[in-house]
């Protein structure tokens, strides 16, 4: 239950002569520090930090635990980020002392179990992809998209062909016009359609030798699978441009389209979606790529190769970007996806896109009638209602929905994304929730828009805080405490 | 036959389903009448028909090619089996180093990081519904810029190697300087590699001043800073164990108009003068020390700190402090005008799903040491690592590399004989005895770095001096 008296800073709490840890005595001769380093080099005193006791430090974090909405504990319906269930036997198993107490620089010899994981990883990966190479090295999807467009670069580079440009629909995460730009590239928006699709004359008209890429979210982010993409695929390979495909709503179509198959040549998954790694209060996640074979010499150093029944780790390779990352990549949350596949198999994934689709239909089919659902009557896992009626006819906003949600025990869903629906809710139930949480939230969605405006206004009215003024922590930023 | 029994048949027969809810749906609650429910409702007969907007030749028509479903209890026997092929640093005495380190863990930190509140929530997008996580990364904020000495902190990036080069990106656009960036040879090789890299396409050339005797001279660095380097990165103490001589560094990068970007050892920072302190501009560090297990690479935690005139630069989450509708002082996430989400291709930066659970871990972890813990921490890696070098080099035939004061790892020689076949020997005998370093210094072919933590005891310094005395005078 929460504590309400516990909103106190770590700073606050500390007092001078408290002490949470303790390490033992040295067992090797004390030689006085000024014998062992420059008196130029050494800090006067420790760094200030906070004394506080065990017993405090675990009732503060844990008080302050309470005070988050998650998925072990509320429906946590944001679109966009596949808030499924994180299963517990993966966190066991990821963190066994042989997975876990592993150094990045231990020979490859004693990581043999591993590397057998990670390779038999990537092989699940390409597989589901339709691309048959993978690196494991991004530490998360923005990542993975970077790494892919570094790799177009080092194609085009190799071919001799400047190519200056990549393109985004204008429904992309912000992610793929920002990830262009960190990678040298101008950016360009192609307009959509209502309903979400690309717009083929505007794509036709920005599409040219000069473009390097086209990056591509499908299912799109209005949870719209693109049919045209077959003909999209064709006109940037017509024009030698390469197709990317943002992999973050791969959760509608595992087993039943591939990207491979539909004409992407690169992709990254999100396994923190996807494959069941948990969120951590904003990661980490992963970023898994899948290319071409063409694309392949470029993937980041080191890859996992395989001699007989030896698994070893390969750095020579001459056409590779080089690096994203130090180390191999995030292992844990990798070992987390390899465990949430295995648990699956081929029929288990694909009945897991069915139901995460047959979820978000079956709510679509009940929140349309409360809030119009503009892409139609049809989506994938996710889809965008728009609040934009109710704002007009009582001044009520998306936001004030989102907010008073949170009184009903409800995540509220990602709300103004993507910017080409007005006052939009993005919806993704996931297949984890079952079919009376998903009737509550649509009847207490329908609840709201007949509450009073004042109130909806005010809300959240049972959450540890109320509406916090953010326009305050801009303008005036405050971002450490300070003693006073 | 009813129509509802029609449609649940050709639900279950489409799946030639026996039971209401099969096993490889271990997290699906719908069972099959849900499904013929669900379907009902939204006016659908089956679940193929879900999917009629994928073009019907785009289709899989086959099932993927992945090994079948496992139980619980087979994966976790599979699993248990794949861990014993690997040894772990508990079975192997550990003096790996390079970035990534063997020190102590606190129970609390783990049992902190267990809470579902904490790891089952994502980035908190509604404050009202995470103002857990929101103080967590404020008072990991505050904790870092009292580690560093700077002014702010962001709420965690992905690594400390692509830290530095989000630093050297950061000071780009802050310094307008796009000609140059200049760098040691005693900085992470990775980190470098990373940088070159991200900068590949950027036009921005990266120079690197060569460390023949282990740490970077202030004179040959300043000779490389022209009029358009936007910055210095340097790391300290340095990727051989050794000190850095920071403030003749630093001075020279500002004298020149530029930047230091410093890479620090976080538990350094227990013993040695905080950045701040000796005129850092941005700071950054591999967080992995502080309370996360070495996990093979990953997920480990990218700091970075810079001082205030800067932030408006930084990349990444930042939690700030500010009061509700009532006046009760909460936070939430600050400066968003900086993101992608908000400014796409004008972003300071492509982040999005950061290393929260690691910031939320590094702050327990340093809440837990406090100033006290953190220092005996910082005396005892130090005071063990010069034990270890001076028994490695008394006792056997290996020389150190480098003369210059080191901290808590150091580089030795080994004069006669192969380090790899050294190495691999020792690892045998049960040591993990150093990172040869030929994979990126020619002229350190002979050379391994050698790192000790709080953890080693003298027992186990003493069992690796023997166990090098012999391979490497056997070798000779
Ligand atoms: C459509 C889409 N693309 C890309 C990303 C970026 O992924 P990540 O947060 O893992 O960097 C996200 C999610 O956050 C997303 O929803």
């Amino acid at each position: 239950m929460r504590n309400a008296r516990a909103t106190q800073l770590l700073f606050e709490l500390a007092r001078p002569g408290r002490r949470s840890a303790q390490l033992p005595a040295c067992d090797v001769p004390e030689v006085p520090l000024d014998d062992l380093l420059p008196a130029e080099a050494l800090s006067p005193a420790p760094p200030p930090l906070p004394e506080l006791s065990e017993p405090e430090l675990v009732r503060h974090f844990t008080n302050l635990s309470t005070q988050n909405m998650s998925v072990d504990t509320h429906f946590y319906p944001l679109g966009s980020c596949t808030m499924k269930y994180n299963p517990k036997r993966n966190e066991r198993l990821a963190s066994l002392p042989g997975m876990i107490d592993l150094h990045p620089y231990q020979p490859s010899a004693t990581l043999q179990g591993l590397l057998e994981l990670l390779d038999g990883l990537q092989q699940m990966l390409a597989e589901i992809a339709g691309l048959p190479a993978v690196s494991l090295q991004p530490a998360a999807g923005a990542q993975g998209e970077l790494t892919s467009l570094l790799i177009a670069a080092a194609h085009f580079r190799t071919l001799g062909q400047k190519r200056t440009k990549v393109l985004t629909p204008d429904s992309a995460h912000g992610t793929n016009p920002a990830s262009a730009a960190m990678a040298g590239f101008d950016t360009v928006q192609v307009k959509s359609t209502p309903a979400g699709f690309v717009e083929m004359e505007d794509l036709a008209a920005k599409l040219d030798d000069s473009v390097a890429v086209f990056m591509i979210t499908n299912p799109n982010t209005l949870g719209m699978f693109d049919r045209q993409i077959g003909e999209i695929a064709k006109r940037v390979h017509d024009l030698g441009g390469l197709l990317y495909l943002d992999g973050a709503n791969m959760n509608a179509i595992l087993g039943i389209t591939r990207p491979g198959d539909f004409g992407a040549d690169m992709m990254h998954f999100n396994p923190h979606k996807t494959f069941s790694g948990p969120h951590g209060g904003g990661g980490p996640g992963a970023g898994p790529i899948a290319v071409s074979e063409a694309l392949a010499p470029y993937l980041p150093v080191p890859v996992i190769v395989r001699d007989g029944d030896r698994y070893e780790l390969e750095y020579d390779r001459p056409q590779s970007i080089g690096r994203v990352r130090s180390f191999f990549g995030n292992v844990g949350v990798l070992v987390r996806s390899y465990c949430y596949l295995r648990t699956h198999g081929p029929e288990g994934l694909r009945r897991v896109s069915e139901n995460a689709v047959l979820n978000a239909n079956y709510l679509l089919s009940k929140v349309k009638h409360i809030f119009p659902v503009p892409q139609g009557d049809r989506c994938m896992h996710e889809f965008v209602a728009s609040g934009a009626r109710l704002k007009s006819d009582r001044g009520v906003s998306a936001m004030d929905v989102a907010k008073r949600l949170l009184d009903y025990g409800f995540h509220a869903p990602t709300v103004y994304f993507p910017p080409i629906v007005r006052e939009a809710m993005m919806i993704e139930p996931t297949e984890t929730e079952t079919k009376e949480t998903l009737d509550a939230f649509a009847e207490t969605l329908f609840r709201i828009t007949e509450e009073p405006p004042d109130l909806l206004c005010e809300a959240p009215h049972t959450t540890s805080i109320s509406r916090p003024d953010e326009v305050r922590a801009a303008r005036q930023p405050v971002m450490s405490w300070r003693a006073e | 036959m009813s129509l509802a029994q029609a449609r649940s048949n050709r639900v279950g027969d489409a799946r030639g389903e026996a039971t209401q809810h099969d096993e490889t749906m271990p997290y699906v609650a719908n069972t099959t009448d849900d499904q013929r429910a669900m379907l009902d409702a939204i006016g659908l007969e089956s679940l193929d028909e879900l999917f009629e907007a994928i073009p019907e030749e785009l289709r899989l028509k086959r099932p993927l090619a992945i090994p079948p479903a496992l139980s619980e209890m087979e994966l976790t026997a599979h699993l248990t089996a794949l861990a014993g092929k690997n040894a772990s640093a508990g079975e192997k005495v550990c003096f790996l180093g390079g970035g990534s380190y063997d020190h102590f863990i606190p129970a609390i930190v783990d049992h902190v990081a267990a809470r579902g509140e904490f790891y089952t929530s994502y980035t908190p997008y509604q404050p009202e519904a995470s103002q857990g996580n929101l103080q967590v990364f404020f008072e990991y904020q505050t904790l870092i810029t009292q580690l560093t000495g700077m002014d702010v902190s962001n709420a965690s990036l992905y690594d400390g190697g692509s830290a530095a080069a989000e630093a050297v990106l950061m000071a780009v656009t802050t310094t307008k300087r796009h000609g140059r960036v200049v760098t040691a040879n005693s900085v992470h090789p990775e980190y470098r590699e990373i940088l070159a890299t991200y900068l590949a396409n950027l036009g921005i050339e990266l120079v690197t001043v060569g460390t023949p005797e282990g740490t970077v001279s202030p004179a040959e660095l300043a000779a490389q800073i022209n009029g358009d380097t936007a910055c210095v990165l340097v790391q300290h103490p340095n990727f051989f164990g050794c000190l850095e001589e920071v403030d003749a560094l630093a001075a020279a990068a500002h004298d020149a108009g530029a930047l230091l970007v410093v890479a620090v050892d976080p538990i350094s920072l227990g013993l040695l003068k905080r950045p701040g302190d000796y005129g850092a501009d941005i700071v950054v560090a591999e967080g992995q020390s502080l309370g996360s297990p070495m996990s093979f690479g990953g997920p480990y935690l990218g700091i970075m700190a810079c001082r205030e005139q800067h932030v408006r630069r930084m990349p990444g989450r930042i939690a700030g402090e500010t009061v509700d509708r009532r006046g009760k002082r909460c936070f939430v996430l600050t400066l968003q005008t900086r993101e992608q989400h908000i400014r796409r291709e004008k972003a300071t930066s492509n982040i999005c799903t950061n290393q929260g659970l690691f910031a939320l871990r590094a702050a327990v972890y340093l809440a837990a040491m406090g100033p006290v813990g953190i220092r005996q921490t910082a005396e005892l890696c130090l005071r063990k690592a010069r034990y270890a070098s001076g028994r490695l080099t008394a006792d056997t035939s290996l020389v150190p590399a480098f003369s210059r004061p080191t901290f808590k790892e150091f580089v030795v020689r080994c004069p006669h004989g192969n380090v790899e076949a050294a190495l691999e020997r020792a690892s045998e005998s049960g040591y993990l005895a150093g990172v040869p370093l030929s994979r990126w210094y020619d002229d350190l072919a002979d050379c391994f770095l050698v790192a000790v933590t709080e953890r080693r005891t003298q027992d186990e310094i003493d069992g690796l001096a023997a166990c090098l005395k012999e391979l490497t005078c056997s070798n000779a």
